[in-house]
C-alpha cells in the first residue's frame, strides 16, 4: 500500500508548526469565542430564559455549556473549510507541481490533507473542551471516567467525518481556482449560512420553514447535534427548550456526516482528475 | 546509436484556437544533453509539459526512457528528474526537509533515501545549508537545491525548463558546470533555454524551435555550419596568386581583399576546407602567414532560422541534412 498520504499529511502538519502565528492564533480565536462571545451571549440568554418555568425532572444547561458545542462545530467549519487554501498557494507558488509530476496517485493528496484538516481540528477540539470546562461548561457533568472517555472518543468521530468532508470540498475548490482572493471571497459566502443556519448558537425550532428546511439539510446541524449528545446528554432542556436525542437520531446524524463526506470527496476527486497544473 | 530515450512523433498541442506545438518529431540518445532553443513562447514549456506528463497529450505519440507517455504515465514519472522552470520550493521548508518530501513523494527505502540526500547536498555544495529554510537561500542556491531534488531517484532523463532564467553571469556559469557534472554520470539531460549561449555551450545537439515547430536540429557545430558562411581570413606570401586558387574552388563563395590579406566566405564546413586551401597554396609555393577562422555564433544562427529574413522568404524549408527531425 502506498502510503503517500503521509508525506502530504506530514508536509502539512510541518507547516502548521512552523507558522507559529498561523498556530497560536488557530488554538486562540475558539478559545476567544469562549471567553468573550461565551460569557458575553450566556449571561443575557441566562436572564431571558429564567422566566421561563424549567420541566421538572429535565436537567438544565446553561447557556454557555450549550454553545460550547457549537464553537466546537464551528472551529471545525472554519478549519476545514479553509484547509484547502494551502494547496491553492502549492499550486501557484509551492510545490504542487512537483507533486501532480511525481507518481503519488492524486487521491493521497486529498487524503493527506484532509488528515491534515482533521489532526488540526482534533487539537482545537480538545483546547475548547478543556477552556471551556475550566470556564463553567458542564460537559461530561455526572459522567463516569470510562463514560467521558467514550464521549469524547464519540465526539472526536463526528468531528472526524464533519472536517473530512469540508476538508474535500475545499481541497475541491482550491485545486479548481485560481486566486486566493476568489476562494476567499467563496469561503465567505458559504460559511455565513452554514454558520447561522444552524443550531450552533441557538435552537432551530423557532425559524421561519424555509430557514429551518435550510438548517436540516446542513451538516453542521448533525455535527452540533452529535456533539451535544456525546457532551450534555440525550435528554436535557437550555434556553427553554426541551432537547432529546435518541440513539437512532445520532446514527442517523453520523450517516448523514459519512454520506456528506462521500459525496465531497466524490467531487474532490472529480476536479482533482481534471487539474492540469503546469 | 543507442535506442532513444526520448522519442518523440508528430506532436501536437492546442490551447482553445492557439497551436502552442505544431507538429513537432524528435529524438534525444541516452547520454546526451539535448536543448530545445527558442524564444519566449515558442511552445518549449508545453512540449517539456508533455513529456513529464503534466498535460495530457493530445495529439502524436510521444515516449520516454521507453515509456508511453499517455499509457504508462507512472513508468516515465519514475524514470525521469524536473527542474521547473519556476522556483517551485516551499519557502518554510528546510534544503533537507524539501529533499525528503521528494525522497518520500517517490517511495525511495529510507536508507537509501538518507544516503543519496548527503551525496546530493555535496554535489551542489549545499552541505551547510541543510537546516537553511529556502526562503533564505539565494537563487542560486535555490536552482542548486532544485537541481539535487531533480536528481534524488537517479532518474535516466533530467527536465530542466529554462535553469538559469533570472540568474547572474556568475551563477549560470557555475550552473552550467553542475549540469555538466551531472550529464558526466551519465543522466540525458533534456533542456529549454532561450540563452544562445547557453545552449551553444551545454549541448550535444540542439533543436531550434520557434512558434511550435523545430526548424533545425544538428549539434551547435552543425548548425552554425549550415549558414555556410564560415570566414576565412588569410595572409600569404602571394595574394594575386592566393585569389586565383581561391576562385577556382567550389567551396569559396565570396572572397574579399582586405588591407593585408583576403577574406573568404565558405558555403561549408571551415574547418574541413581550410586545410584543404593551405594544401592548395602549399602545391602552387604560397606560404601561408596568418591564419583565422571565424566561425557564425549561435546569434547568427538563430536570427538565420528564426529571423525576418527566412520568414520574409516564406515558408521554405530550410537546408541540408542536419535537420534530421524537420518540420513536416
Amino acid at each position: 500500500m502506498h502510503l503517500g498520504f503521509l508525506t502530504i499529511f506530514w508536509r502539512d502538519m510541518l507547516r502548521f508548526y512552523r507558522f507559529k502565528t498561523l498556530l497560536i492564533s488557530s488554538l486562540v480565536q475558539p478559545a476567544l469565542w469562549m471567553a468573550f462571545f461565551g460569557i458575553a451571549m450566556s449571561s443575557n440568554f441566562n436572564r431571558f430564559t429564567s422566566e421561563i418555568p424549567p420541566l421538572p425532572g429535565v436537567p438544565t444547561v446553561d447557556y454557555l455549556t450549550f454553545m460550547a458545542a457549537g464553537v466546537i462545530a464551528m472551529t471545525t467549519l472554519f478549519t476545514n473549510l479553509f484547509g484547502g487554501m494551502s494547496l491553492l498557494f502549492d499550486k501557484n507558488w509551492g510545490l504542487m507541481r512537483e507533486i501532480f509530476a511525481s507518481p503519488l496517485p492524486r487521491n493521497h493528496i486529498i487524503f493527506g490533507i484532509a488528515l491534515s484538516g482533521m489532526t488540526k481540528s482534533f487539537i482545537q477540539a480538545i483546547i475548547i473542551m478543556v477552556f471551556g470546562i475550566l470556564i463553567g461548561a458542564q460537559f461530561f457533568f455526572g459522567y463516569t471516567a470510562i463514560e467521558t472517555f467514550l464521549a469524547i472518543l464519540g465526539i472526536l468521530l463526528f468531528v472526524a467525518v464533519f472536517s473530512l468532508g469540508f476538508l474535500f470540498l475545499s481541497a475541491a475548490i482550491a485545486i479548481s481556482l485560481e486566486s486566493p482572493e476568489g476562494m476567499q471571497g467563496i469561503m465567505t459566502l458559504l460559511t455565513m449560512p452554514i454558520f447561522f443556519a444552524s443550531n450552533a448558537l441557538y435552537p432551530i425550532d423557532a425559524f421561519p420553514p424555509a430557514l429551518q428546511a435550510l438548517s436540516l439539510i446542513n451538516p453542521l446541524t448533525y455535527l452540533v447535534t452529535g456533539i451535544r449528545y456525546f457532551a450534555i446528554g440525550g435528554d436535557f432542556q437550555a434556553i427553554g427548550i426541551h432537547y432529546q436525542f435518541t440513539p437512532i437520531q445520532i446514527v442517523f446524524a453520523f450517516l448523514f456526516l459519512v454520506g456528506f463526506a462521500a459525496i465531497m470527496f466524490a467531487i474532490a476527486w472529480w476536479r482533482f482528475r481534471k487539474a492540469v497544473v503546469t | 546509436m543507442s535506442a532513444p530515450i526520448i522519442s518523440v512523433r508528430d506532436l501536437f498541442h492546442r490551447y482553445g484556437d492557439f497551436t502552442a506545438v505544431d507538429g513537432i518529431s524528435f529524438e534525444v540518445s541516452e547520454g546526451e544533453i539535448f536543448s530545445f532553443l527558442g524564444p519566449n513562447g515558442a511552445g518549449k514549456s508545453t512540449a517539456i509539459n508533455v513529456l513529464i506528463t503534466l498535460l495530457p497529450l493530445q495529439q502524436g505519440s510521444a515516449t520516454v526512457a521507453g515509456f508511453h507517455v499517455a499509457k504508462d504515465p507512472e513508468r516515465v514519472r519514475e524514470s525521469i528528474g524536473i527542474v521547473f522552470q519556476d522556483v517551485t520550493l516551499d519557502r518554510d521548508m528546510t534544503c533537507r526537509e524539501i529533499l525528503e518530501f521528494h525522497g518520500h513523494l517517490y517511495k525511495m527505502p529510507n536508507a537509501e533515501r538518507k544516503e543519496r540526500i548527503e551525496e546530493l547536498l555535496a554535489l551542489v555544495q549545499l552541505e551547510g545549508k541543510q537546516d537553511t529554510r529556502t526562503k533564505n537561500l539565494s537563487g542560486g542556491m535555490k536552482r542548486r537545491l532544485e537541481i539535487a531534488r531533480g536528481l534524488m531517484t537517479r532518474p535516466r532523463v533530467l527536465f530542466l525548463d529554462e535553469p538559469t532564467i533570472g540568474l547572474d553571469p556568475q551563477t549560470r556559469m557555475r550552473m552550467w558546470e553542475y549540469i555538466k557534472a551531472v550529464n558526466r554520470e551519465g543522466t540525458t539531460i533534456f533542456l529549454t533555454t532561450h540563452y544562445m549561449d547557453e545552449a551553444d555551450h551545454l549541448s550535444d545537439r540542439i533543436s531550434i524551435i520557434d512558434k511550435g515547430q523545430i526548424i533545425a536540429t544538428g549539434t551547435p557545430a552543425e548548425l552554425k555550419n549550415t549558414l555556410g558562411e564560415d570566414l576565412i581570413y588569410l595572409e600569404t606570401s602571394d595574394g594575386a596568386g592566393t585569389r586565383k586558387i581561391l576562385s577556382d574552388m567550389d567551396m569559396v563563395k565570396h572572397i574579399t581583399q582586405k588591407p593585408n590579406g583576403i577574406v573568404a566566405m565558405l558555403n561549408g564546413d571551415g574547418t574541413k576546407i581550410l586545410p584543404m586551401i593551405i594544401e592548395a597554396l602549399s602545391l602552387e609555393g604560397i606560404r601561408v602567414n596568418a591564419v583565422n577562422l571565424k566561425k557564425p555564433s549561435m546569434d547568427d544562427v538563430f536570427v538565420h532560422y528564426t529571423g525576418r529574413e527566412l520568414r520574409d522568404e516564406g515558408a521554405e524549408k530550410p537546408s541540408t541534412a542536419v535537420t534530421r527531425a524537420g518540420r513536416r
